[in-house]
């Protein structure tokens, strides 16, 4: 960037700053006032935008608060790319810097789990396997095989109640949250994704799948605790996130 | 564990995994469908910046979209348009029922 876009990009953000210099209208009159009008309009769209896109994180804060937050975050950490759907990835280690809100100890994983929500939708598309091709390789070859899992897989290891936290403030009728940590599993089964609480042993076991590990390697991963694959393999199935298994030649 | 103990294991997770699945993938089937969604209806929620949910300006939008049960789109009876001609819903975007 030039000086000039440098000066222009630090007053956008700091509403103190002094209005850039030989900003002009057609007829050569300073932007003045309209500058400000400017400079307003791109902190309330960026503050608008960080609250649509965490809108749990904005009710277990209240609007007004998630302002304010927003409005620090967004001074600290402006948009580094154009596209604003993907903006608010630096949020959940922000607010874990932020000790005003060291006393609600799982709004980093909540707006974490909203971050990882967002980028589930926006990820790419991949078909699914059928199901039905695991019931033809025997179990033997299985254990040697490989999953390739969907670009909308997303995973989230929490030691707080993240996902019935989420549930909670998202859905009419859901249960009061209970302590405890959970993983979370973000499949995108159709258009919108899904966020799942995986039962024990479900987050490390598909973690190591993810990292590459053959099924059988993932469950020797989980092998110092009691895990039944059947229900973690259930929620990869119904939710869409198998896209191939790979097995040795 | 044992290589026995694990074939066990991940032969009995595909059986329960199918079992589940074979009872609920038909129920959860949603498509999109165009051109049914009344003014300000349509579904789509993709985050800050590209929001579109509920921003069709007119009833049955041909471009806006609606999540619907797999195989209803094209039987949905919709009202004939101004000009007499039949409406239907489709699963492509559709010229008709544009706003100006």
């Amino acid at each position: 960037m030039t000086a000039e876009q440098d000066r222009f990009a630090a007053a956008l953000l700091n509403p103190g700053a002094a209005r850039p210099e030989g900003l002009e209208d057609g007829g050569h009159r300073a932007a003045g006032r309209r500058f400000d009008v400017y400079r307003n309009n791109v902190t309330v769209s960026l503050i608008e935008a960080l609250q649509s896109g965490f809108p749990v994180l904005t009710r277990l804060l209240g609007e007004a608060n998630m302002a304010e937050l927003a409005r620090l975050f967004l001074r600290a950490h402006p948009p580094s790319s154009p596209r604003l759907m993907l903006y608010g990835e630096g949020l959940p280690e922000f607010i874990a810097r932020q000790e005003a809100l060291a006393h609600l100890p799982y709004l980093p994983d909540v707006a974490r789990l909203e971050l990882a929500i967002r980028q589930s939708y926006h990820a790419a598309d991949a078909a699914p396997i059928d199901p039905g091709l695991l019931a033809t390789i025997p179990p033997e070859e299985l254990l040697a095989a490989r999953l390739r899992l969907a670009p909308a897989l997303r995973l989230l290891r929490s030691d707080h109640p993240v996902c019935a936290i989420w549930r909670y403030n998202m859905e009419d009728g859901a249960p009061r949250p209970e302590a405890g940590a959970q993983d979370v599993l973000i499949t995108r089964p159709e258009f919108d994704p899904v966020p799942l609480p995986l039962p024990p042993g479900g987050g490390d076991w598909i973690a190591a799948l993810a990292e590459g590990m053959t099924i059988g390697e993932a469950l020797d991963a989980v092998a110092d605790q009691p895990f039944d694959p059947g229900p973690s393999l259930t929620l990869l199935i119904q939710g869409n996130a198998i896209t191939a298994i790979e097995r040795e030649p | 564990m044992t290589t026995t103990a694990k074939t066990f294991a991940i032969a009995g997770a595909v059986a329960a995994a199918l079992t589940a699945t074979a009872n609920t993938a038909e129920a959860q089937s949603k498509e999109k469908c165009y051109g049914v969604a009344l003014a300000g209806q349509n579904d789509c929620a993709a985050g800050p910046g590209t929001t579109c949910a509920g921003t069709s300006k007119v009833d049955y939008q041909g471009n806006s979209w609606k999540l619907v049960d797999v195989g209803t789109c094209a039987e949905m009876s919709l009202p004939a348009s101004a000009d007499g001609g039949a409406r239907k819903g489709s699963l492509t975007p559709l010229e008709r029922d544009l706003p100006a």
